[in-house]
């Protein structure tokens, strides 16, 4: 019913003028040219994960099911230097990205060294705190307060395990290939990443710590 | 002639959802008939108009006009979004008043088109329990109770307090009024009235399980003194429901038979709302009385026995018995639970608005009405927001 | 199988290696699931037999398995898309089959047990492994080619997306035949979905499936706000953008706006079922309430998700199609954005009885209807484009006015179950499943039908043959109203859904009417796959040699008929809306000469390696078998890992190889001239 449709047949009656309609002197792209808006929208999309717990805590952070509370659980001398762990860490981060603009491998390598051990302080200080906790019978099944806990702070957690392997596989990457276009690409996304829990933590740090020992 | 058998299948049916036996399932259904109507207004005229035009300029009708770059109209936008607007303001503003005047937490003001509830009527109260897959009515006035009946006076306000012992249920009964969930651990609210005398039928419209599809029950409506002889005939049982007839009643069966219990336990609907049916186990009114002033502490980290429901399985909930206590279980419930009642459970209500005028015409005098309020505001009783959970 | 045998461990030392999997878990004493699972296996077996005999693994590997590039992925989807499909329908007829003969005390043919996993699967196969997959192919194979570009921003990224989709699938129909699936409905509201009171592996099975898929689900929406950002030809501006493409940028903001929200939700249900936590729990402070209040609040934006695409493709077709610049392009821009953000402000309108204040619920009642505003503007726009059109009723156009009038009732009742009180008596019942598949069916469907014969000869070089496809379509549109309309009126009666025996012998006509329908609908898919048929067998009298063969408007139908591996020789240069029937008034040529070597994105295989692993973890996970898990999950993390290294990522096509590609283009259009 359509064979009536007619394609105007490609004329050449104008080639001057086709510079007009396409791109004649096309060259390559620069590769990873979206990478960097891919990751925000990534985090954005993490963000709302976090934001979901969040809501979940929110729901439920008063929910003690005749258990303990925050009170009685929370030490927060302990929290604040866990606190100031990451936030070191996400300095020595910066440094790392200051070295990577001068182009310095070794620098980069150096603080991303000392980042990782930061990270690492960080999460074996927020392991001792959970087995105390689990240890003393406060456990993610004990109350629905202490499920969201331990499901809102393990996450972050998690998410600093997972930042802190791909440190490492960065550490490696620099060390074969050097500063190439693509690891400066994936040090910025990390770098996102690190400075974005630490965004995470501290709303952790204010809402789930600190307004819970004050509530 | 081919209507013949349509008309007959169409007269056959029951369309209980348009012609309830209750005032409010009346008023709700009135609702769906004027909203159907008012959008019609918008509907047809598009469906007429999308038959019309691919009618008109099909390809083939080479008479019709042609104009390939018409592509705006600031004219025509208007119309396209401020038609549907209208409809909307006209069908927000009767969703907001009908919403709150049908509230099912809200005592209802009449039991019928311009029959006030009169001032001398009591509500019957109704306790419903939505089981694993049957369902419990607690008449705490009668102090009687049935299984999957529910048997009402005709013309006198009904309210019915509404919970779940397992899972979520919804408590429908499309003659009555409109359903509302049946949660465990939560209370919900309804208030409706019967008009017609006569049978109906109740079920849960959430799908609830296995015998979910079995899980109905009986509605019979009758007057006064009719409904008086029943309950009266009920209480000379021999059946009573205690906690424990409770328990047994509540594990999972399907297609139970009707069944009355002569007396009833006085709190038992209480207890089954607070999850504290079965002895020794903590009431969450307890439990959230204690949250509230900041938990247990450290002295609350074992006690999970007086606590747990259904979390390890619901059939498999271990009684506890002294022996079988932690120490801060037993400094515990010496301390709350020694005798495992609820405490007050809220019954905080939505009362219906003393006058219903304002909710016509945004509190303006109605022109030439001899009521008319003196210009000023008439604000109508505060009204408190139902706490459900 | 009550869910007891599965919960039966075997020997301690199995228990190890197997976790809950034993031969228990096969359903060998259901004589439907035997029967299907010898013809699946049969069928399979002929499959594979005939792949290997005819030597095409090798080819299939190569081309299509590993390739990143977005027209095989985008066609891969639609065919993931109809074969479950086909799933999902059969489970409506076994629905249909059952409803319409249970009455008079019969039980009819299927237990509680297998019925409650018949709804729940249909549900969550047409929504999540049908519709999903159905959109995502579109919009995969059709916007990098409307906004000129020669591939998705991810290319990789793309084609692990859709094997992590198609192993949520996978997962799914392993459920039929290990194990069970879950007896819970579609969004599985705990305490239901609960250990205490679904201990079995369905619920399992559910969440493990949805997550895996979940994940795919994001990142495609990811990859294609990046390729719609970043990769659109010069010139062309966020509001010069085809209509399709705005609509795809908004699902896909939607998409990565909310499924998020669904990994969180299905993950705390996971912790509950897993860990023994208590987000969702009866006791010890749990609130069911909140699972259904996350669980909405992706499933409202994900109705949206759905429909914005095939607003687009209806707005696409009816400006083809009539021949004319579509009516009011910016008010349809703000349509489509107003959509997408208040979907976000509706979703208590899934549980106005569950007994927030009359406040709380008219806030949401009125939120919902103002969405049908900008969506009454949409159709409005549709109807105007006709206006003084010259309309070709080819089977997209069938498709669009199908909808259009089928949609609009749709929208009606929609609405109507937004007012709460009205929603108090047709909550659950069969109106409001009437009404969803009225929209679903009535707009997803139809569009997606009007989608597949509108961009069928652009993938495939040849148009759909039109007979079939016609009586495809009566069949269907007869169907539809045939079926669904008994459950509007039943809805009126009061009958609410999931039920699987009736006590009121005078409902029986109805479902009988409805299966009379469905049998009508099985008749539209019948036919639909013989057009395909049909059309593959007599591809050569219809071929495609112009790569327009509608007219079309945009940038899709400037290249040739299945468009090369490159899109574009060269990017096109944008001035207005609507550049090909822009580019086609100024008689605008094709660049004969000059031709550079191309940079493309190479195949690679690590997306069906990861996409496999996960699935065995996720197999683990629902069995569990602990170690099989803890293997997996470091291979999926190993391979990533290695993949990071490989920097063979790209290559270029040579300019030799695109000279001869676009000579070939220049003899088949010489062709398709002296033709006409």
């Amino acid at each position: 019913m359509s064979a009536s449709v007619t394609t105007p047949a490609p004329t050449n009656r104008a080639p001057a003028n086709l510079a007009r309609w396409y791109d004649l002197d096309e060259h390559d792209h620069p590769e990873g040219g979206s990478t960097m808006l891919g990751f925000w929208i990534y985090l954005m999309s993490d963000c709302l994960i976090f934001a979901m717990l969040f809501a979940a805590f929110g729901v439920l952070g008063g929910n003690y099911a005749a258990g303990p509370g925050p009170r009685d659980l929370f030490d927060l001398p302990l929290v604040a230097l866990n606190t100031s762990m990451l936030l070191f860490s996400s300095i020595t981060y910066g440094f790392a990205m200051l070295a990577m603009q001068r182009g310095h491998v070794r620098g980069v390598q150096g603080w991303l060294v000392v980042t990782a051990l930061f990270g690492a302080a960080f999460l074996s200080i927020e392991f001792y705190e959970f087995a105390h906790l689990i240890h003393e019978g406060a456990t993610p099944q004990r109350s629905a307060f202490l499920s969201a806990f331990f499901t809102l702070v393990g996450t972050h957690g998690l998410h600093v395990t997972f930042g802190l392997i791909w440190l490492g596989v960065l550490l490696v990457q620099v060390g074969k290939r050097g500063l190439v276009a693509a690891n400066q690409r994936r040090l910025m996304c990390l770098s996102l990443f690190w400075h974005f829990l630490d965004v995470i933590w501290i709303g952790v740090f204010t809402f789930v710590y600190l307004l819970g020992v004050l509530r | 002639m081919a209507l013949l058998p349509l008309t007959a299948l169409l007269g056959g049916c029951d369309w209980i959802v348009l012609n309830p036996a209750g005032d409010v399932a009346r008023q709700q259904a009135d609702l769906v008939v004027i909203s159907t109507w008012l959008m019609l207004l918008i509907i047809v005229p598009v469906m007429g108009l999308t038959v019309f035009f691919a009618w008109k300029y099909r390809a083939a009708n080479t008479e019709a006009q042609y104009e390939p770059e018409w592509s705006h109209s600031t004219q025509l936008e208007l119309v396209i979004w401020s038609a549907p607007l209208l409809i909307i303001i006209a069908l927000g503003a009767l969703t907001w008043v009908a919403t709150h005047m049908l509230d099912p937490y809200r005592t209802i003001n009449r039991i019928g088109h311009a029959r006030p509830v009169p001032a001398t009527a009591q509500p019957l109260d109704v306790q419903v329990v939505a089981l694993n897959w049957k369902w419990l009515f607690i008449y705490p006035q009668q102090g009687i109770a049935t299984v999957n009946e529910l048997v009402v006076p005709t013309d006198r306000p009904l309210r019915f307090r509404i919970t779940s012992s397992a899972v979520m249920n919804s408590f429908y009964a499309p003659a009555l009024a409109g359903q509302i969930y049946a949660m465990p651990g939560m209370e919900t609210k309804l208030h409706a009235v019967l008009n017609q005398p006569g049978r109906y039928e109740g079920f849960s419209a959430n799908y609830s399980g296995a015998g979910f599809s079995h899980m109905r029950f009986a509605i019979r409506g009758m007057d006064e003194a009719g409904f008086d002889r029943w309950a009266a005939a009920v209480r000379k049982g021999a059946a009573s429901l205690d906690r424990t007839a409770y328990l047994t009643l509540e594990k999972p069966s399907e297609k139970e038979p009707i069944r009355h219990y002569a007396s009833v336990t006085p709190d038992l609907f209480d207890a089954v709302v607070n999850l504290c049916v079965r002895p020794g186990k903590m009431c969450m009114s307890q439990m959230m009385a204690l949250d509230a002033r900041g938990g247990m502490g450290n002295a609350g980290r074992w006690n999970l026995a007086a606590l747990s429901y259904d979390k390890f399985g619901h059939e498999e909930v271990s009684a506890v018995t002294p022996g079988g206590l932690t120490q801060a279980d037993q400094v515990f419930i010496k301390a709350y639970c020694t005798n495992n009642r609820p405490m007050s459970a809220a019954g905080m209500e939505t009362q219906a608005p003393a006058d219903t005028s304002i909710l016509q015409g945004a509190g303006l005098p109605i022109p030439g009405s001899p009521g008319a309020a003196p210009p000023g505001l008439s604000v109508p009783a505060p009204t408190t927001e139902p706490t459900a959970f | 199988m009550s869910g007891t045998p599965i919960m039966t461990a075997p020997d301690q030392h199995w228990s190890f290696l197997l976790g809950k999997l034993s031969l228990d878990a096969l359903p060998l004493h259901e004589p439907i699931l035997v029967a299907t699972f010898a013809a699946v296996a049969l069928g399979g077996t002929a499959l594979v037999g005939a792949l290997t005999y005819f030597k095409v693994w090798g080819y299939l590997w190569r081309e299509w398995f590993t390739s990143v590039d977005h027209k095989k992925i985008g066609i891969m989807y639609m065919v993931l898309g109809l074969v479950m499909f086909l799933r999902g329908f059969a489970d409506a007829v076994m629905m249909r089959i059952q409803q319409a003969i249970a009455f008079n005390g019969s039980e009819g043919y299927l237990t509680a047990h297998h019925y409650d996993q018949v709804f729940t699967a249909h549900g969550v196969i047409m929504i999540f492994f049908v519709a999903m997959p159905f959109v995502t192919g579109l919009m995969n194979y059709v916007v990098p080619l409307q906004i000129g570009a020669r591939d998705v921003s991810f290319p990789f990224l793309n084609n692990f997306s859709f094997w992590m989709t198609t192993v949520g699938a996978a997962l799914v129909m392993a459920s039929l035949f290990v194990g069970e699936f879950a007896q819970t409905g579609w969004l599985a509201y705990p305490p239901l979905s609960g250990l205490s009171y679904s201990p079995g592996v369905g619920v399992d099975y559910y969440i493990w499936a949805l997550q895996i898929a979940g994940v795919g689900t994001t990142l495609s929406g990811i990859n294609l706000i990046a390729t719609i950002l970043k990769l659109r030809a010069p010139g062309m501006n966020m509001m010069k953008m085809p209509i399709f493409t705005w609509t795809s940028l908004c699902t896909n903001v939607l998409i990565v706006a909310s499924f998020p929200v669904l990994t969180a939700v299905l993950a705390l249900l996971t912790l509950d079922r897993y860990v023994g936590t208590n987000f969702f729990t009866n006791d010890f402070g749990g609130s069911p309430m909140m699972y259904v209040n996350l669980i909405w609040i992706w499933g409202h934006p994900e109705v949206y998700i759905l429909v914005l695409p095939v607003f687009g493709v209806f707005s696409e077709v009816t400006a083809t199609f009539c021949g004319k610049k579509l009516f009011g392009y910016s008010s349809m821009v703000y349509a489509t954005v107003v959509i997408t953000i208040l979907s976000y402000v509706v979703w208590l309108h899934h549980f106005f009885t569950m007994g927030s204040g009359a406040s709380v619920n008219s806030f949401f009642g009125i939120t919902t209807m103002v969405i049908s505003i900008p969506t009454g503007a949409k159709l409005f726009n549709w109807l105007f484009t006709m206006y003084r059109a010259r309309i070709r009723f080819d089977l997209p156009m069938m498709w669009t006015l199908a909808f259009m009038l089928t949609f609009t009732i749709g929208g009606m009742t929609g609405v109507l179950l937004a007012v709460p009180p009205a929603d108090f008596v047709l909550h659950n019942s069969l109106f409001l499943i009437a009404h969803f598949h009225n929209v679903i069916i009535g707009g997803v469907v139809f569009g997606v039908f009007a989608a597949i014969n509108y961009w069928w000869p652009k993938a495939f070089g040849f148009k759909l043959e039109p007979f079939w496809g016609k009586v495809s379509f009566w069949c269907w549109v007869v169907g539809f109203w045939m079926a669904f309309t008994p459950l509007y009126a039943m809805g009126l009666m009061g009958v609410t859904r999931r039920m699987r025996v009736f006590d009121d012998p005078s409902l029986q006509i109805w479902f009988v009417i409805a299966g009379i329908g469905a049998a009508l609908i099985a008749c539209g898919i019948a036919t639909m796959l013989l057009q395909y048929a049909v059309s593959i067998i007599r591809r050569d009298q219809n071929r495609d040699l112009t790569g327009d063969p509608w007219n079309g408007r945009t940038l899709e139908w400037s290249t040739s008929s299945p468009p090369p591996e490159y899109n574009f020789a060269f990017t096109p240069i944008v001035h207005d809306l609507d550049a090909w029937a822009d580019m086609k008034r100024a008689g605008v040529g094709r660049p004969e000469e000059g031709f550079r070597p191309i940079h493309m994105p190479r195949n690679t295989g690590a997306g069906v390696v990861l996409a496999g692993l996960s699935g065995i973890c996720g197999f683990a996970l629902i069995w569990h078998i602990w170690w099989l898990a803890a293997v997996s999950f470091a291979a999926v993390l190993a391979t990533a890992i290695v993949h990071t290294f490989n920097s063979k990522r790209d290559f270029h096509i040579p300019a030799d190889h695109v000279v001869e590609t676009e000579r070939a283009r220049g003899q088949q259009l010489a062709l398709a001239t002296g033709a006409a």
